[in-house]
């Protein structure tokens, strides 16, 4: 059982296991249409899991995600609604989408504040900015250029699940397999050690905020150019989500242990589960009760078997 | 008189024997060591004594009944009692809360409430007796390495004691402290305890041990009378070798300054201090624990800052700001707790070895795996450091093993400098061996080496010249004629008041 335990293969069996009941009990679940609605409605879940995989992995949390969301939508879609070229409007929310992280990261490496604190003050600030900005309205009459980034496809598969892909393949090589990889895992490992190592922790942490805020932003075009609208409220609530698919991918709230792989299918779990409830039609009242239900066995699957050292 | 019988013992980690039948008889009063290699199976031994690890066969018998432990607890309760090799204490609680924690029973009140009186006064007489002068209130995290080896022990003697275990319980102490020691492990001993005994130290074995077993490989190669067997057969029974000469010094061909400590203060060094090392010259500094030498280290190696004075470099004036600036300069530091500064314990070896050094195996950013893998495995042969596989974690290696982990994570740098602070704590005879030719072979190669070291024969055994501090500052320096271990003690002890 080496080998499952090596690979971490408890969260890959939780999937397959849903995958076969939902099979069994749902017809139109396995159907290609159905399954490529499941990576579309998960892909902006699995960006935000991707950049908190980052700041997760060096003990960190980054509860502002939502927020950062909610405040880069508002701003690119007013630009874009002012007259501002999509891409444009685009690449500088993914910019401001950078600069709240930096600023996160700035003050839990160099103010020496606590990660958990730090982002829950930015997730309530953030919010408020929007809500400034955006007199708490809507915004709508989004310019029809930006429809694509959300409802086009490429060879058939929809173009949020293409850049999921692409930002997945990315995210992994750096942490699997560069040196700068390396150092975030050693730092949540044992930040002294890494310190002590010559390696600048305080950039590195940094940096890995800046990753969640990108990410974050970019999930937040989706998501704008999906519904054809920047909702104030857009984003509540998705950094638990964004935790509940990097923990259920089994990468440790106490950092250094961690794969991307895993975070992925942390999110793919989550939004199987948010299919199969709607498919077999259960009431929205029980579908946070079985939703927490599935989370917590899975978990428990994953822990079993990380007991044995 | 009590007696303690291990029986065949085995017991293996997921498949793979570490202990394979051994037989250890201990009797009250007796100081048994226990002796073998680095991961020749004696913490897991006691481990597997004391009820942490359960045997998988073999049968332990205490005056003649068999037991069953299933916890630590359970042996302590039929009164064997462990020091860990291993540093187990709460850094965020105080000495006296640490000597609470697994010993409640007698400070708590019928409704669980604490004695703090009795605790206090307790504590105060166990710190009085291990000679530890801190108050009970002190936090763990404000001591030094060897100041918590003495609170682990004070803790250990809390209970009831008939046999009590010390795993290494010297390696971080220094000479003063380790008197100390034997003193009370004679107290014990004449109070008919039985104690096992382990430390790489041979000097101490023939001071206090009565008896000495030898494990080799997870086996007992055999007991033997303190008094009737000589070192050097020890050794050979141990290693499998003959190890011919311990301390191997090198003739030394001293060369330029390389650096050049001039009246340097920091945050924890409020007395200036000046020292010279040169190339192709291993300076040792002793002292007591709490004399300054880690301080002197850390200001050396950029993690605290000059506040005064200066340090020059091969003549150059230099101001580390973060131990990364040390290290581009060729300079490393090699710490003195594994634990919480050398290594990432649950990371594998490979990984613990790279990270200094990862930068020199990328390309374009990417970590080159197969030069990695081959690197990692190049230092493990070179110092013969045993472990399964090079992705096996830091945390499941013995003792000794770890710490020559972390000695070539920084031996790898190939530094200009190379500071040692404790480099051989809990290595066996003969790897400190081949760590020691290492160091002759930096030497050689002309770089500088500065070791602080609180083993006595190997500080004055390997440095070519060895600066005492005490209180803070330089007290003296021994070279020559004067490296002999009276002149240390004198210059070590000497108090300034009675200063004849
Ligand atoms: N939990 C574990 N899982 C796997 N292997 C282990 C574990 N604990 C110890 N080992 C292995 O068992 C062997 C014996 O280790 P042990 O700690 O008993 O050695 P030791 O004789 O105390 O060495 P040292 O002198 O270095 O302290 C080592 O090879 C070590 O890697
Ligand atoms: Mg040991």
């Amino acid at each position: 059982m080496s080998w499952f335990r090596r690979y971490r293969l408890g969260p890959l069996l939780g999937l397959v296991l849903l995958v076969l009941i939902l099979s069994i009990t749902s017809q139109q679940f396995l159907t290609v249409s159905n399954l490529l609605d499941v990576l579309l409605q998960t892909s902006v879940n699995a960006l935000l899991a991707i950049g908190m995989t980052f700041v997760i992995l060096t003990a960190g949390i980054d509860l502002s995600v939502g927020s950062t969301l909610a405040l880069t939508s508002a701003l690119a879609a007013e630009w874009m609604v002012g007259g501002t070229n999509p891409w444009l409007a685009g690449i500088a929310a993914l910019c401001i989408g950078g600069v709240a992280g930096a600023f996160n990261g700035v003050l839990v490496a160099y103010a020496r504040l606590a990660p958990f604190i730090v982002t829950l003050g930015t997730m309530t600030l953030f919010r408020g900015l929007t809500e400034i900005y955006t007199n708490g309205q809507p915004i709508f009459n989004l310019p029809n250029s930006f429809n694509g980034l959300g409802n086009g496809s490429i060879l058939k598969i929809p173009v949020p699940v293409w850049i999921t892909i692409v930002m997945f393949f990315i995210a992994w090589a750096v942490l699997s397999r560069t040196v700068a990889g390396r150092r975030i895992y050693a730092i949540g490992g044992n930040e002294k050690v890494a310190y002590l190592a010559g390696v600048r922790a305080k950039r590195y942490l940094v940096a890995v905020y800046v990753v969640s805020g990108i990410l974050a932003a970019l999930a937040g075009l989706i998501l704008t150019s999906r519904l054809a609208t920047a909702e104030p409220t857009a984003g509540n609530g998705y950094e638990l989500d964004a935790i509940t698919a990097v923990v259920l991918g089994g990468t440790s709230l106490f950092g250094g242990e961690g794969t991307l792989v895993g975070t992925i299918i942390g999110a793919l779990i989550l939004g199987v589960i948010d299919n199969g409830l709607n498919l077999l039609n259960v009431s929205s009242f029980y579908q946070d009760a079985v939703k927490g239900l599935v989370i917590l066995i899975a978990i428990m699957l994953d822990r079993k078997k990380s007991d044995g050292r | 008189m009590s007696r303690l019988e291990m029986r065949a013992i085995e017991k293996g980690f997921s498949g793979v024997p570490i202990l394979r039948k051994v037989d250890l008889t201990v009797e009250g009063g007796e100081v048994h060591a226990l002796l073998g290699e680095n991961g020749a199976g004696k913490s897991t031994l006691m481990k597997t004594l004391t009820g942490i690890y359960r045997a998988d066969s073999g049968e332990i018998l205490l005056d003649g009944v068999p037991q069953n432990f299933h916890s630590i607890l359970d042996s302590r309760k039929a009164g064997i009692n462990i020091i860990h090799q291993e540093l187990n204490l709460f850094s965020n609680l105080s000495i006296e809360e640490n000597l609470l924690i697994g010993y409640e029973q007698p400070f708590r009140t019928a409704v669980g409430w604490i004695r703090s009186r009795k605790l206090r006064e307790q504590t105060r007489e166990l710190l009085q007796l291990v000679g530890l002068s801190r108050s009970p209130e002190t936090p763990v995290s404000e001591l030094g390495i060897g100041e918590r080896q003495l609170v682990e022990i004070a803790k250990a003697l809390q209970s009831d004691v008939r046999f009590l275990i010390m795993d290494e319980p010297t390696a971080a102490l220094t000479d003063q402290e380790t008197r100390r020691l034997f003193q009370m492990i004679d107290d014990l001993k004449r109070r008919g305890v039985g104690i096992i005994y382990i430390s790489h130290r041979l000097e101490e074995l023939f001071a206090i041990a009565d008896r000495v077993t030898v494990l080799r490989d997870g086996m007992t190669v055999g007991t033997y009378c303190m008094r009737e067997v000589e070192e050097d057969v020890l050794v050979e029974r141990m290693v499998g070798r003959s190890v011919e000469n311990r301390y191997p010094r090198s003739e030394s061909q001293p060369g330029d300054v390389i650096l050049e400590l001039d009246h340097i203060q920091t945050r924890r060094l409020h007395k200036p201090i000046s020292l010279t090392v040169r190339t192709g010259e291993i300076v040792g500094i002793g002292g007591m624990m709490g004399a300054g030498r880690t301080e002197v280290a850390r200001a050396i190696a950029g993690i605290d800052r000059l506040l005064g004075g200066t340090m020059r470099l091969k003549g150059q004036s230099v101001q580390f700001r973060s131990p990364r600036e040390a290290l581009e300069h060729g300079v490393a530091l090699v710490t003195e707790d594994r634990k919480d500064d050398g290594l990432i314990l649950p990371f594998a070896v490979r990984l613990n070895l790279a990270l200094p050094t990862l930068a020199e195996r990328q390309r374009l950013g990417f970590v080159e795996q197969q030069r990695e893998r081959a690197f990692a495995e190049e230092w493990i042969r070179r110092l013969s450091i045993r472990v399964q596989d090079a992705d096996q974690p830091v945390v499941n290696l013995s003792g000794g093993n770890q710490q020559k982990v972390v000695f070539a994570k920084w031996l790898a740098q190939d530094p200009q400098l190379l500071v040692l602070d404790e480099p051989t704590r809990g290595v066996d005879v003969g790897a400190k061996h081949d760590i020691y030719q290492l160091m002759n072979e930096m030497k050689a190669r002309g770089k500088g080496i500065l070791m602080i070291s609180s083993d006595l024969p190997e500080l004055l055994g390997m440095s070519d010249r060895v600066y005492v501090m005490r209180d803070g500052a330089v007290v003296g320096q021994l070279m020559g004629s004067n490296m002999d271990q009276e002149v240390f003690m004198a210059l070590v002890a000497r108090s300034q008041e009675v200063e004849s």
